[in-house]
């Protein structure tokens, strides 16, 4: 009897033993404690920057005219750098954008394979150019090109407003500093677009071609409605790193201090953008211009992460709306 | 509106693999013709030759020819998609376009061939092509609803709706059941007998019942050997392949002695 006692007793100690190990297997508490880490170091410095950008940017609210190139108020300020961000960022994606896609479809559709890969290569080559390499590209090369042009849209398109002039000769206005950007955010566009045409199912392209469609119309009946929330979400990139890019638009746009709200592209009237504004403005900020400088930061990185979210709320929406 | 297909000599390659070698057959209009063999032995290559679908793979070509209505489909200057136009075809997976709805699924064909369509002419087009594919009744009230939201044998007879719309010649169907419920295939079959008043019909099918159900005409497909070309073995109408085949080796596959 003691002997079947013995025998029978290790059963409830032992399940909790057994419970205990399937739940906490070693490998899997570190990789959770790994993976827990990471993310809370992520949130941490995100969360670590947005404090220190607002407690340090606070005082730059309620600065002096002189602490803000003049300006009277903040708002006003920070106004037209935002301007300034935005054009520049905006027209580099109505640049980059078709084209990007354009390329990326050649590279997953049209052109044949030996062709396709080593483009895709060059493409992908764009994006590894530093930064300063393409502001020297645009001071040297391009603006002097576009002065030409410039020169040429006043006196025939002047009446639009975008071409009113007084044309820049040396080319460094917002219009060229946009051209730069595009060729920087697109092969950050054409390498996502390029993956997400290529994932189209075999089986929507075979719909579409057995259909009697060219290859343009199998690419908008099958490849464009599959590949619409990535083209969104490869936009909202390209958008982010246009609007943070600092050092090629720090060199290339020769703007006048705060500049004006104005939808000129020819001349160098237009502002600054913000990320450009502070590289150049910092080393020589005092006091609470150095404040100024940093609440115009906080900006940027508001309105970065509301672009962010942005696009996150349309690929989530048109996500759905496929998997129905 | 049906024609038949005449093709004498087809040899079909991918780049320099020959893949299906020398076959010769008429198929008849107002007809439904069957293609059954064993896995890669060619079958699906040579219906997807039909209406140059196999060109989809690069390096495909074909030498010999396929006539339709006097022309030859591979002649010179002749577009592949115009022959696709002509020529429908129904896939083994329904594949209907998962962002359109109902509605604009049937007339995605109709809509390629660009002509501005009336409100009124593209409803009775979606009514007579979903009533042709006996799919109208199941979706008259829901025809603004995705596609997608049908069940897998509706979503079939949606593709089937979507070939006929544009009044194709002949339609070709890849397996059009192999990926259904035997309900849902049975309402295909139905379906096939129906079509067949009107339309050249070409299937290939794993099933050899379906074969023997759906068919007029039987061709038996076999490979000579592994890496060697498939080949047409027999062509002759479906009672006579099943009842009393020419060729020991049909008999063989027909009554599962194969191999």
């Amino acid at each position: 009897m003691p002997s079947t006692d013995t025998v029978k007793a290790p059963p409830p100690d032992r399940e909790p033993a057994v419970k205990k190990r399937s739940t906490e297997r070693p490998g899997d508490r570190i990789f959770r404690g790994t993976a827990v880490g990471a993310a809370t170091v992520i949130l941490v410095a995100l969360a670590g920057v947005a404090i220190f950008l607002t407690v340090e940017g606070l005082p730059g609210l309620t600065a002096e005219p002189d602490a803000m190139s003049g300006q009277a108020s903040f708002a006003g300020y920070a106004l037209r750098l935002v301007y300034g961000t935005l054009l520049a960022a905006v027209i580099a994606l109505v640049v980059a954008t078709p084209l990007s896609i354009g390329m990326a479809l050649v590279i997953s559709h049209y052109a044949p394979r030996r062709l396709a890969t080593p483009l895709g290569y060059v493409v992908d080559l764009l994006a590894a150019v530093p930064s300063v390499v393409y502001g020297l590209w645009g001071i040297l090369f391009l603006g002097p090109r576009m002065g030409d042009l410039f020169r040429w849209l006043e006196e025939n398109l002047g009446f639009i407003p975008l071409f009113a002039g007084p044309a820049a000769g040396s080319g460094r206005t917002i219009f060229t500093a946009g051209l730069v950007l595009a060729i920087m955010v697109l092969p950050i566009i054409t390498a996502i677009c390029r993956e997400i045409f290529a994932q189209t199912p075999k089986l929507h392209e075979e719909a579409a071609l057995a259909l009697g469609a060219t290859r343009w119309e199998m690419v908008r009946m099958a490849v464009f409605p599959y590949a619409r929330s990535g083209m969104v979400s490869a936009t909202m990139l390209g958008l982010g790193r246009a609007l943070g890019e600092t050092m090629a638009v720090a060199m290339v746009l020769a703007a006048s201090g705060t500049g004006f709200v104005t939808l000129n592209l020819i001349s160098t009237q237009n502002p600054n953008t913000i990320a450009a504004n502070i590289a150049r403005e910092f080393p020589e900020a005092t006091g609470t211009s150095v404040n100024v400088l940093i609440a115009s930061g906080l900006v940027l990185f508001v309105i970065t992460f509301a672009v962010n979210f942005a696009a996150r709320a349309i690929v989530a929406r048109s996500g759905k709306k496929m998997n129905r | 509106m049906a024609k038949s297909i005449d093709v004498s000599d087809l040899d079909i390659y991918y780049g320099d693999f020959l893949a299906v070698q020398g076959v010769n057959m008429t198929i008849r209009a107002r007809s439904v013709t069957a293609f059954i063999g064993p896995s890669g032995c060619g079958k699906s290559t040579y219906l997807r030759s039909l209406n140059r679908m196999h060109e989809v793979i690069p390096g495909a070509r074909v030498e010999g020819k396929i006539v339709v209505d006097g022309q030859d489909l591979y002649g010179n200057g002749v577009d592949p998609v115009a022959v696709r136009r002509q020529i429908g075809m129904v896939f083994q997976r329904p594949n209907p376009f998962p962002t359109m709805s109902i509605y604009d699924n049937v007339l995605a064909g109709n809509r390629l061939n660009a002509k501005k369509m009336k409100k009124s002419e593209a409803d009775t087009i979606v009514e007579r092509s979903l009533k042709g594919a006996n799919l109208w009744g199941e979706v008259k009230d829901r025809l603004g609803k995705p596609g997608m939201g049908l069940s897998g044998g509706q979503q079939q007879r949606l593709c089937i709706a979507r070939a006929i719309a544009v009044e194709p010649e002949v339609l070709l169907m890849d397996e059009p059941c192999s990926a259904l419920d035997p309900i849902s295939t049975s309402a295909i079959e139905d379906l096939i007998h129906e079509l067949k008043s009107q339309y050249t019909i070409v299937i290939v099918t794993h099933n050899m019942q379906q074969a023997a159900r759906v068919s007029d005409e039987t061709g038996f497909f076999n490979l000579k050997g592994a890496g060697q070309p498939g080949h047409l073995v027999e062509f002759n109408p479906t009672e006579k392949v099943f009842a009393n085949p020419d060729n020991e080796a049909t008999e063989a596959y027909i009554s599962g002695r194969f191999g």
